[in-house]
């Protein structure tokens, strides 16, 4: 096995270039394990931690934070919990204290599990994946990221550079059942942004389909019927029946099976539930900063 | 291949390390340090704990390779002496705390359970209760029962704050 270790994102891109079976490693927290169960023996390790660019986040252009493939979801918590709340929120229940050390949004990302808690913030935020190689960048809208169980857009030679998130403009939520309430792969989860400006609403579904996805019908939905009573305006308390419907309607969106974790049906119900419970929230937190701004 | 490191404040070479390989493997077999556990190998017990550039991470899912010119403390580099002495009163206040309120029963949890707790009360020298709780959810003890654990934690946060 070869062990690389790129210290600049070019000589990274040329090693993946280079040995396109070479497997990146960034904390661990998924190709270790692997490795230390004799489940993967790739021809090469690709180690990113020296790569300071995948390290740091920044804010493009225009105006969104262009996140690094290699910041941890300790950091993402303690530095970028008001600018992306949806997404620190999920970092919050990834596994334990140590393991938000190491894990990066990146590995979550590499990995694609349809579990993996990143995926339903990043889908409600309308996030883009920036990956690269030495052909160049391109920029795959997140929904597009996941091609199947645990598969994704990555051409061989390909890194995942950052991803690109605008800064909340409104209140945004996550939820994730599991049977503790730490260290658990998310039996079903679900994420929610409300993007005032824009009269939209963002949704992400995770354990309950073969890869992360929008419940995109649900959610414009939700966004038209605020519009139509005008309650984008006026902020108004959600009309009543409104919130259940729209867990319907997120429920309708899965596909979920039964495994080891929970069943099909119970998936189906807490997606309901998480999605009625997430939108109330999200609505009362947007009343309420109207409610401060008045004050 | 050959890995230089920090360990315990002293400069460490190794060699004939596997690329595969994790750091607490090399820790354990190839310097001789067995105060980081090996029990489950993928992150879910922290008996593995260690700081990595001081931060407290699973040392099972780090690559050896990856620790190169890092520096790492283990449970064996906390308190007044880095070679074991035996003598209580080298020990860190966390270490000395889960010996005065019984926290130890088989022991293979309390090296992860000990750096975490440095690394808590090193932060937040007065945690909440759901604070310990929250902070230590990633070290598994299957003897204690816990309570002892969160009495030495408290124990611990009490002495370094006195
Ligand atoms: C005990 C434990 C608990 C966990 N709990 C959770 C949890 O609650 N929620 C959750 O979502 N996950 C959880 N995980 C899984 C894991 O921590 C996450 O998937 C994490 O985001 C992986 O990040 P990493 O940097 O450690 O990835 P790594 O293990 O380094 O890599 C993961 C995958 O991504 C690829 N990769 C990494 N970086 C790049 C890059 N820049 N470009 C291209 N490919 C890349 C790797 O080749 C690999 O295929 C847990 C894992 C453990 C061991
Ligand atoms: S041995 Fe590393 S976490 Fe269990
Ligand atoms: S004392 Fe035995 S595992 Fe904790």
């Amino acid at each position: 096995m070869d062990f690389l270790t790129p210290t600049t994102w070019a000589d990274a891109l040329a090693a993946k270039a280079e040995q396109p079976d070479a497997v990146p490693v960034s904390g661990g927290t998924d190709v270790m394990v692997e490795i230390n169960f004799d489940r993967r023996r790739p021809p090469a390790l690709l180690d990113l931690t020296r790569v300071p660019d995948l390290r740091e986040w920044t804010h493009d252009d225009d105006g969104r934070v262009r996140l690094g493939a290699g910041v941890t979801y300790a950091r993402i918590i303690t530095e970028l919990g008001r600018t992306l709340p949806g997404l620190a929120m999920a970092a919050r229940t990834v596994g334990s204290p140590q393991i938000r050390h190491r894990g990066t949004v990146g590995g979550n990302l590499g990995a694609a599990s349809p579990a993996g808690d990143s995926h339903p913030a990043l889908l409600a935020a309308d996030a883009v994946v920036e990956v690269a190689s030495v052909r160049g960048t391109r920029q795959v809208p997140v929904a597009e990221f996941y091609t199947g169980v645990k598969r994704n857009a990555l051409a061989p030679d390909e890194l995942i550079a950052a991803v690109l998130l605008a800064p909340a403009t409104g209140p945004q939520q996550f939820c994730k059942i599991g049977t503790r309430n730490a260290m658990v792969i998310s039996v079903s989860a679900f994420g929610l942004a409300l993007h005032p400006g824009r009269r939209a609403v963002g949704t992400g579904i995770g354990s309950a389909a073969p890869t992360p996805r929008p419940a995109d019908e649900a959610a414009a939905f939700l966004a038209g019927e605020l519009d139509a009573a005008g309650l984008w305006e006026s902020r108004g308390p959600l009309p009543e029946g409104l919130a259940a419907e729209f867990g319907h309607r997120v429920r309708a969106a899965a596909a979920p099976i039964d495994d080891v974790r929970g069943t099909a049906a119970y998936r189906l119900h807490t997606l309901s539930v998480m999605a009625r419970r997430a939108a109330t929230w999200a609505w009362d937190e947007h009343r309420g900063a109207d409610a401060r701004r008045a004050a | 291949m050959r890995i230089a490191l920090t360990v315990n404040g002293a400069r460490r070479e190794v060699d004939d390390v596997w690329e595969g390989e994790s750091l607490l493997y090399a820790l354990r077999e190839r310097m001789g340090l067995a105060g980081a556990k090996n029990a489950c190998e993928q992150g879910e017990c922290g008996s593995c704990t260690v700081y990595l550039d001081g931060l407290p991470v699973c040392s099972c899912l780090v690559a050896a390779g990856q620790a190169q010119d890092r520096e790492v403390t283990t449970v064996e580099g906390l308190g007044g002496s880095s070679e074991d002495s035996g003598d209580e009163a080298e020990l860190d206040p966390v270490q000395q705390a889960f010996v005065r309120c019984g926290a130890v029963q088989c022991g293979f949890c309390t090296p992860g359970l000990v750096v975490t707790t440095h690394d808590l009360i090193r932060r937040n020298p007065e945690p909440s209760d759901p604070e310990i709780r929250e902070a230590l959810a990633g070290n598994l003890c299957r003897c204690t029962g816990y309570e002892k654990i969160l009495d030495a934690v408290r124990s611990a946060a009490a002495e370094v704050r006195s």
